[in-house]
């Protein structure tokens, strides 16, 4: 039997991640969760214990992708076989972990995507362009076809845990970009499976145009710095 | 005359400090031991400031002044990066603690947790 650990990395999200712990516990029964609290100002470390999950809590707040890796080092320290990275929001659904797990058995990293033929899910104006041109160029880079790249609900097994408990990058959107890169470069194996994705269950996306502008400007740096980085 | 005096103090005062922060061991060595450098380069110049006009007109450039403050802006310039590079470094070396301490309370939690379920069973 692998041992598999979810990492939820959390911050200020006391509201709603009882909920998906106890989602994923009826969902994924014997495994491993691991919440990632980045410090929160609420009570967020102490609800998810009491709700059965293991949790570390960071002395300083480091964004998400700092709270990924430490939640990889976790992993390797406590010597995981699979590691699974999902958003505490609740838009991802514990349903396709189980298909994300049978999927590794010929991938290192499988990517629970949208646009891949599941759900609905929509976006429009730079925020479109900028994740098309992401997944176009990084479907190039990993040759396999990738609809979405900046998903956070990914699994990945062996020694890319190891790999991603060093190298996890941290900055914006890094973790998401930089990440598929790295794998590939290192030779691992890349892979998506479609997944439809929920409603969050607290907070708001942001839809305003000047912010989506910045993130097709961010992710275009990001894809760059991730290409030319050694 | 007038103005050789002020550069000169300027020149003096800069190598005073450093020495002095030095001294206190509030500034690491090698950052001491630069503006050291740095201070005793420029003392000269600051009593004689036509000494550059000769290197100056060598390299095609109009005065030693313009050359001097040409040579200092491009000198700042890779201090700051420098600067940058040395926090991004002491960001990640940040990074790996905060991350080491977060994994050894757990371990604590969890050890803590074990002796009292011992205490009471």
């Amino acid at each position: 039997m692998e041992r598999v650990l979810t990492i939820l990395p959390a911050w200020n999200e006391a509201e709603s991640i009882a909920a998906v712990i106890k989602e994923l516990q009826q969902e994924v029964p014997g495994m491993d969760i691991l919440v990632v609290d980045d410090c929160s100002r609420d009570a967020t470390a102490a609800v998810a214990r009491a709700a059965g999950a293991k949790v570390v809590r960071l002395p300083y707040n480091l964004g998400v992708g700092g709270a990924r890796r430490l939640g990889y080092r976790y992993a390797v320290e406590h010597e995981y076989d699979v590691a699974v990275q999902m958003d505490a929001d609740g838009q991802h659904d514990p349903r396709y972990i189980k298909d994300m797990i049978d999927a590794l058995s010929d991938a290192d990293l499988v990517i629970g995507a949208r646009f891949a033929g599941e759900g609905v899910y929509k976006v429009a104006g730079p925020r479109q362009w900028a994740m098309k041109l992401l997944s176009k160029a990084l479907s190039a880079i990993a040759r396999t076809r990738l609809t979405d790249t900046t998903s956070g609900y990914r699994a990945c097994r062996g020694e890319l845990i190891n790999f991603y408990s060093r190298n996890f990058p941290v900055e914006y959107l890094g973790d998401t970009v930089d990440t598929i890169v790295q794998a590939k470069r290192c030779g691992y194996v890349i892979k998506q499976i479609p997944v439809s994705m929920r409603p969050r269950q607290g907070g708001t996306p942001s839809n305003s145009p000047t912010k989506a502008m910045i993130y097709l400007f961010r992710s275009g740096l990001a894809l760059l710095l991730a290409l030319v980085r050694r | 005359m007038r103005l050789t005096f002020v550069t000169a103090t300027t020149g003096l005062v800069m190598l005073v400090v450093i020495f002095e922060l030095l001294r206190r061991r509030q500034l690491r060595e090698k950052y001491g031991a630069l503006w050291l450098l740095v201070a005793v380069a420029v003392l000269p110049l600051a009593f004689i400031p036509t000494l550059l006009d000769g290197l100056s007109s060598f390299l095609g450039i109009a005065s030693g002044l313009s050359l001097f403050l040409f040579a200092s802006v491009v000198f700042l310039l890779l201090v700051t990066v420098h600067l940058s590079w040395e926090s991004s470094r002491l960001e990640e070396e940040t990074r790996s603690l905060s991350e080491e301490i977060a994994l050894l309370r757990a371990d604590v939690a969890e050890l803590q947790e074990l002796r009292e379920k011992v205490k009471t069973p």
